[in-house]
């Protein structure tokens, strides 16, 4: 400050501030923001874009940001209901899909996730809590009458469980009515569904909870995808699309041939 | 004119309501075709009742404060609702037979809790803010509210918002997202709330008389503005069908989760925090009757605080399938943010300066104080959480939990109850509260419930987070999932009943504000009357 003072004062052309007094400070100049509330309006705008401006559009085409995986393909039409049933019912709240690369984690609910394994995911269904156990692989872990039970009666397969009975699922028939238009939205959204899959959307809904189908089109447009009556009633119930759905997760990538990528 | 053009579009609403209904593929769908139909055709017939009829002039040159006066009662009703579902939610937790079997499919956790959280976050603090900006926002610019009746369009479109988000959980109809929800057509609805909500706020700013804007204002411009942007693009999403609730968010996976913590974590930065600074930033140095502490300090934290709270949103995806660089800037700026946080305290603090005595005397400014030290506990505790090292043991468990609500019940819900308490006697014209005793016994039942609250999720959450990782000599995991569950029952149940403090509090504050418009005695006219405008 001290130093400033001895400064011979600068021409007044040469600053481009005219007669302002030179040694406004900073603080002073806020006045101009406290003057004007468009300008306080927009500039507080611009401060606050720019954090996710950074942080979000990276995301979108820094090709490490999701590896480069075999096996993971769209959700069959059942498994997507099955989804839809996961969402609306908040199981999100409780249970996570996503396991850490921590040696608990890994030993607890196997490999760690991979970006890879939601791409296909709208949205998301990481989770941020665990009041129950991840569900990131649970598929194959359990059988379907396993689930059928916990999903009637938590209480009676996991005693220490405080999770709330779902019965209702597998009284409550759905029909696959708008499935094919669920498809082709996912499809706008970027999931590669394809003509064939969202024309035979219908049909492989019901035939993937049937067995005694003709299910060889779903096994040939899903891949790896199960054919079962998973609630063993007849018809295609809400607790067949659910646990079709639990019983995929997390099955579709072959770790035995996954060589991860160096530190993203 | 206007009224024609009104019953026009209030008679197609009914109609386009009454199609959707009959349309409609799901039943959150249907619910609320009909109830906006009904909304719509009552609406409807209000107007033609009134066309023609003599119009009362509004006077311009008083305050807008029966709009306020709107948003104080729905602030304690929701507010009510919300922390009772929180109490029963919490309950399930520690006994779930409370998931009734009469009510299952609708009152199941899985849908409670979005309703729990919506309802304090946003019907609760919202309502808050809201009434509490179009307060601040006449007094600091000694304006009278801009727009006319368009600040209750507000008010009413919000609660609007509110009953549809919230029968829609009970429902069925929810995108998943966490705090966001709402399905695609509650999403526009709130849009065009808040672009109102905007309007009103920025309207009476630029008609202001005083020649600057208030710093309160600056920080509930930049909660209205940061939260619409962030409402606008973590909820873009496809409709599979217009006769359905049902959508399709438009990202996914990776980068879904992405913007999906950079909106959740600003919904913590700018609604609870920005707005609420807002609100702090009035009622604190009015209820302690002294000025602001610093000026410089407020410029400085306030910029601060709006830059960087908008980059911590990743330090809620350490570990996860996220790329490194993204979670380390998260929790770099998440710790630097710990500085400006505090400079909010701080200058809360300080404005008491040559007034601490007043908390021997005033409970309502005990209660803003509390607020504040549990504001400035919950900015150090969050940096910290968001240390790659700590968040490794705390995410996923409760602890998470319980730092929100040292928050939410600490920070928003004390300074809330302290600006109804000033809020009551002002607006309607009492000459003082009711009781200041009862004020003191809800402080008291308030900061028990919330120490018990916290403390019973510290221990649960670090305890679960320990007992998951814990291995044996033989390198064996030690406790089955289920051990964990198990385990947390006691703590579960203090948390509960430090639920049930807190909400006597809030009862006891509400049969006060209630007993201050009924009994107290109403205040003496001033001499001479003081135009707004």
């Amino acid at each position: 400050m001290s130093q400033d003072d001895k400064k011979p004062p600068m021409p007044t052309g040469a600053t481009g501030l005219g007669e302002r007094p030179r040694r406004k400070s900073i603080l002073d100049r806020h006045q101009i923001l406290e003057r004007n509330a468009t300008l306080l309006l927009v500039f507080s705008f611009l401060v606050v874009t720019i954090g996710g401006l950074v942080q979000i559009t990276p995301l979108f085409y820094l090709e490490n940001t999701i590896e480069e995986v075999e096996g993971v393909r769209p959700y069959s039409p059942l498994e997507l209901a099955g989804r839809d049933i996961y969402l609306r019912e908040g199981c999100y709240v409780c249970h996570s899909q996503m396991i850490r690369p921590m040696r608990d984690e890994v030993e607890r609910y196997g490999h760690y996730s991979l970006a890879a394994e939601s791409m296909y995911d709208h949205p998301f269904q990481w989770g941020s809590k665990r009041t129950g156990p991840d569900l990131a692989r649970v598929g194959g872990r359990y059988s379907d009458d396993w689930h059928l039970v916990h999903l009637r009666n938590p209480q009676a397969v996991v005693p220490e469980s405080v999770m709330p009975k779902y019965d209702f699922l597998e009284r409550t028939q759905i029909d696959g009515e708008y499935i094919g238009e669920l498809l082709a939205t996912h499809r706008f959204v970027g999931v590669p569904y394809t003509d064939e899959m969202i024309e035979n959307a219908r049909a492989d809904f019901m035939a993937q909870a049937d067995p005694d189908s003709d299910f060889d089109g779903v096994l040939e447009r899903y891949p790896g995808a199960q054919v079962r009556n998973f609630d063993g009633q007849p018809g295609v119930s809400e607790a067949d699309a659910l646990i079709a759905y639990m019983q995929m997760l997390g099955t579709l990538v072959d770790f035995s041939t996954f060589v991860a990528d160096a530190s993203r | 004119m206007a009224q024609y053009v009104k019953l026009i579009a209030l008679g197609l609403i009914t109609l386009a309501a009454a199609i959707a209904a009959n349309y409609g593929r799901d039943l959150s769908y249907q619910v609320h075709a009909v109830l906006i139909m009904l909304i719509a055709g009552a609406l409807f017939l209000y107007e033609v009742r009134r066309t023609d009829e003599p119009v009362l002039a509004t006077p311009q040159n008083e305050y807008l404060d029966s709009v306020v006066r709107a948003g104080v009662i729905a602030t304690a009703f929701w507010g009510i609702a919300g922390f009772l579902v929180g109490v029963l939610i919490a309950f399930q937790l520690a006994f779930p037979v409370l998931n009734f079997d009469w009510s299952e499919g609708y009152a199941n956790f899985g849908r409670l809790r979005p309703l729990h959280t919506s309802a304090v976050i946003f019907a609760f603090g919202g309502n808050a803010l809201i009434a509490s900006s179009f307060f601040i926002v006449q007094r600091t610019c000694a304006a009278r509210l801009w727009g006319g009746n368009l600040a209750w369009f507000v008010f009413w479109g919000f609660q609007l918002f509110i009953v549809l988000a919230a029968t829609g959980y009970l429902l069925g109809g929810t995108q998943s997202k966490e705090y966001a929800e709402p399905e695609w057509y509650i999403d526009i609805w709130l849009t065009i709330v808040w672009v109102a909500f905007l309007a009103v706020f920025l309207g009476t700013i630029i008609k202001r008389k005083e020649p600057h804007i208030y710093v309160a204002n600056w920080f509930l411009l930049s909660f209205i503005v940061t939260v619409a942007m962030l409402h606008l693009v973590n909820n873009i999403s496809i409709p599979v069908s217009i006769f359905g609730s049902k959508s399709v968010q438009l990202f996914a996976g990776v980068q879904d989760a992405m913007v999906q913590w950079w909106y959740g974590h600003n919904a913590v930065g700018f609604f609870l925090t920005a707005g609420f600074l807002g609100m702090m930033y009035y009622f604190v140095p009015k209820q302690a009757d002294r000025p602001v502490f610093s000026y410089k300090l407020s410029i400085i934290h306030f910029w601060a605080l709006i830059f960087l709270y908008i980059w911590a949103g990743p330090h809620h995806l350490h570990y996860t399938a996220l790329p490194d660089w993204a979670s380390t800037l998260g929790m770099v700026f998440s710790i630097i943010l710990w500085m400006p946080s505090w400079g909010g305290m701080i200058n809360g603090l300080m404005t008491l300066q040559g007034a601490w005595d007043k908390l021997r005397t005033d409970p309502v400014l005990r209660m803003m104080v509390t607020s504040l030290a549990f504001y400035g506990m919950s900015t150090f505790e969050g940096p910290m959480m968001s240390i790659r090292a700590v968040n490794s043991l705390s995410h996923y468990t409760d602890w998470t939990i319980g730092h929100v609500h040292s928050g939410a019940l600490g920070w928003n819900g004390l300074i809330t109850f302290g600006a109804l308490y000033y809020l009551t006697p002002v607006l309607w014209k009492r000459e003082g509260l009711y009781s200041l005793k009862l004020v003191s016994w809800h402080f008291w039942l308030a900061t028990i419930g919330i120490v018990l609250y916290a403390a019973s999720m510290w221990v649960t959450g670090i305890m679960e987070g320990l007992m998951w990782r814990e291995v044996d000599a033989n390198g064996f995991l030690v406790n089955a999932f289920a051990d964990t569950v198990s385990a947390k029952f006691p703590m579960y149940v203090v948390r509960g009943l430090g639920g049930v403090l807190f909400l006597a509090g809030a009862l006891v504050m509400c049969y006060n504000l209630w007993m201050t418009v009924k009994a107290a005695p109403a205040k003496a006219p001033l001499p001479t009357a003081v135009p707004a405008e």
